[in-house]
């Protein structure tokens, strides 16, 4: 047991904290037009020169554009991205979820396709799972493939679906038997979402903002060519990329937390509109220090699976885990920094702290125990998967 | 970054579970709980012949033993010998118990310019005069290292415990297995252990050392009470099927498993930070004994539930492991005044 860095790991992050230090606008946050919200503009910048400076694909292959490091390095990389509040990269999808199914399971010529542009961002994708009848049952969606010639013709309906609005790819789980019903029979495409019959429809959030999306396909035509894994066994194709979704995403989900936290103390150490300071407050002090632990105890456990990644080469269920105690976590410390404003909590937009920065912030983590499985689909995946406990169903 | 234990502590940990399991069933744990020792002293040279006393173990070896020991309920003065006496200057191979609160004072480890205990000095040697209360295991225990007030300031001193000169009274304690104590001493002979300059730093050593100590076997604690309760909710029938298939059970046993992953995880990490005296042990240290106090305590109350009625019998261990876990929590300030610190470090 060791939590030191390698001198290698020591060498890569001092080199990153440094090109940090001179690459990230001191400011960027505070310049954006609506604080804490996505700002498209800047992620296309900031992926341009994150891949110019070498820290994108850490983990990926040489030959796809990556870097060949071990996971450890993804880890120390988004440690240090959180350290100087830096933004993301613009797209999460295609390197949480498209990207490692891609590698798992492509062709060659796939992986040659798409993985160095999903790094260098000129492909940002896109998830087309859930349906309006299929949400936590994911195996009763109906969006159709059939099969015409060298090309599948797609007819459907996906929801929720975020980036789809400026993505250039989905990926599109779909069913290609007719008869067929629940795991079987079901295919996993990339689809261009430039293909004449998709069209993309906005949602408004509770915050406002129309951060996801309905995708309608009507007749688009996806050249077999772009079936990702076999012809029916898009099921099995599926599980990997939420097996990575939920694995991976562990670390990226520790660094949201721990940014926030840090606004959380300084909002804590600022006198509010109505003359308080919470941080002189004994029961906003438990409640910070306890949102602390949670902090290095996901980190912790991220380590510790990591640790196993690293053993067995493949993810492990406890995944769902971290991301249960994540979500739940940033509600309470969204909601806590709403409550320790008093009064101004109660504020949006101009005369908000920091432009309603926790009014969106708080809003917005309502969706965090929903998106990306259920907290009640990963307590019952917990259950069964990992504590051996009878299905439910 | 490697979070893997060595080979060497893997079979330390094999050998702890299966010396435990075979001499100390949960059975005769409740057998001891229930007699007057509280405890088989036999077991003291088997402990040391397994090396669990050795010296040359660090905090990591220790996570281990104390993970362990959690697990199946050890009743003896392990936490007592190598988290409390040793931390603070006892070196021998009986065990030992650390006296550090005074009656009416709050019982911490931090409040060590206020004891009222007197040190004299008395000869070539020194005399020991008040009361000592909330001594763990002190009945189990040979030497009591003791807080007292010199002259010259706080310090700790070593008193023999069978030579007489002190009064040991069994306070009645709700966990059995780690009884309290109260030490009276009038003019007892004392060695002394750490000299005044030292005291701040060596309790801060001991607050570090016991934290992590607990947490560890907080870890075990909570970890035995979900897998007793994970074995019940699935060979458990009512309704014609397990009731570890009834999400009502299942999903409060995912919430246990999910609080157990977490304070395993910051109970390794504060371990290793001890053992590196790392700058950020004082932080993970209380963080790992918060979040493991909690989840013990919520592992054993939702391992009652998911019992139900034998669940809430004297014969169930579970009460055995609630009461443990409950002394773990009201320890040294308990998850609250962990968290204190923490906020101190976040925001002063």
């Amino acid at each position: 047991m060791d939590f030191r860095d390698s001198p290698e790991e020591a060498v890569f992050r001092a080199d990153l904290r440094a090109w940090l230090a001179v690459n990230l606008p001191a400011d960027w946050s505070d310049r954006q037009p609506n604080v804490g919200r996505y700002d498209v503009a800047f992620a296309r910048e900031w992926t341009a020169m994150l891949h110019a400076g070498g820290w994108t694909g850490l983990s990926w292959p040489v030959k796809y554009g990556g870097r060949g490091l071990p996971l450890t390095y993804q880890g120390i990389y988004l440690e240090e991205c959180a350290r100087a509040d830096a933004p993301d990269h613009i797209g999460p999808i295609g390197l949480a979820m498209a990207g490692p199914t891609i590698l798992t399971v492509g062709t060659p010529a796939q992986k040659q396709r798409h993985l160095p542009k999903i790094l260098t961002g000129e492909e940002i994708f896109c998830q087309g799972f859930s349906e309006p009848e299929s949400g936590s049952d994911l195996a009763s969606l109906r969006t159709r493939a059939e099969r015409d010639g060298e090309d599948f013709v797609v007819n459907g309906q996906k929801i929720w679906s975020s980036y789809a609005e400026i993505a250039d790819w989905c990926i599109l789980l779909t069913r290609s038997e007719p008869t067929s019903s629940r795991h079987s029979g079901l295919t996993y495409l990339l689809l261009d979402m430039t293909s004449p019959g998709v069209e993309v429809r906005p949602l408004r959030q509770m915050t406002g903002d129309p951060e996801f999306n309905e995708i309608f396909f009507t007749d688009v035509r996806v050249p077999a060519a772009n079936v990702l894994g076999a012809v029916g066994g898009g099921w099995q194709v599926a599980m990997t990329t939420l097996l990575h979704e939920r694995g991976t995403l562990g670390f990226a989900l520790t660094v949201i937390l721990e940014k926030l936290l840090n606004r959380l103390i300084a909002t804590a150490r600022t006198v509010q509109l109505d003359g308080r300071c919470p941080a002189a407050d004994p029961l906003m002090r438990d409640r910070i220090a306890g949102l602390w632990i949670d902090l290095q105890g996901l980190r912790y456990t991220n380590y510790r699976a990591l640790s196993a990644l690293l053993r067995t080469g493949a993810p492990g269920p406890e995944g769902s885990a971290a991301k249960l105690h994540w979500s739940e976590a940033n509600q309470r410390l969204t909601s806590l920094a709403i409550e320790m404003m008093g009064a101004g909590g109660l504020l949006d937009g101009t005369d908000a702290w920091w432009g309603g920065f926790w009014s969106y912030a708080q809003l917005r983590s309502r969706g965090n125990t929903i998106e990306a499985g259920t907290s009640e689909i990963l307590r019952t995946i917990i259950a069964e998967r990992v504590l051996d406990l009878p299905r439910s169903r | 970054m490697d979070f893997a234990f060595s080979a060497e502590q893997d079979a330390l940990r094999t050998t702890a579970r299966r010396y435990l399991t075979d001499r100390l069933p949960l059975s005769r744990v409740a057998e001891l709980a229930d007699s007057d020792a509280g405890w088989d002293v036999a077991s003291w040279p088997e402990l040391t012949a397994l090396g669990w006393l050795d010296e040359e173990l660090g905090p990591v070896d220790h996570a281990v033993v104390f993970e362990e020991a959690g697990y199946s309920l050890y009743p003896g003065p392990l936490f007592a010998s190598l988290a409390l006496a040793r931390p603070a200057g006892y070196r021998g191979a009986e065990p030992a118990t650390l006296a550090f609160a005074d009656p009416g004072r709050p019982a911490t480890l931090a409040g060590t310019a206020e004891t009222t205990c007197r040190a004299e000095r008395y000869g070539e040697g020194w005399r020991l005069t008040g009361r000592k209360t909330f001594v763990p295991d002190l009945l189990g225990a040979a030497h009591a290292v003791v807080l007292a007030a010199a002259e010259e300031g706080p310090g700790c001193w070593l008193v023999d415990l069978r030579a007489g000169g002190a009064t040991l009274r069994p306070l009645s304690t709700r966990d059995r297995t780690r009884r309290l104590g109260e030490l009276i001493l009038s003019g007892t002979p004392a060695t002394p252990v750490v000299p005044a300059a030292e005291t701040a730093r060596v309790f801060a050593d001991v607050r570090r050392a016991a934290r992590a100590a607990l947490a560890c076997e907080a870890v075990g604690v909570a970890q035995r009470c979900l897998d007793l309760a994970l074995d019940h909710a699935r060979n458990r029938k009512q309704f014609g099927r397990p009731i570890g298939s009834y999400q009502a059970i299942a999903h409060r046993l995912a919430d246990v498993y999910t609080s157990v992953a977490l304070a395993r995880s910051l109970a390794y990490w504060a371990s290793w930070c001890v053992a590196e005296r790392d700058a950020a042990a004082d932080s993970a240290a209380a963080a790992a004994g918060a979040a493991a106090s909690d989840a013990a305590v919520l592992a054993a109350e939702a391992a009652v539930q998911t019992f139900g009625g034998a669940g809430f019998t004297w014969d169930s261990p579970l009460h055995r492991f609630y009461r443990r876990a409950q002394w773990i929590a009201a320890f040294d300030g308990g998850p609250r005044n962990q968290r204190a610190g923490i906020a101190a470090m976040l925001l002063d």
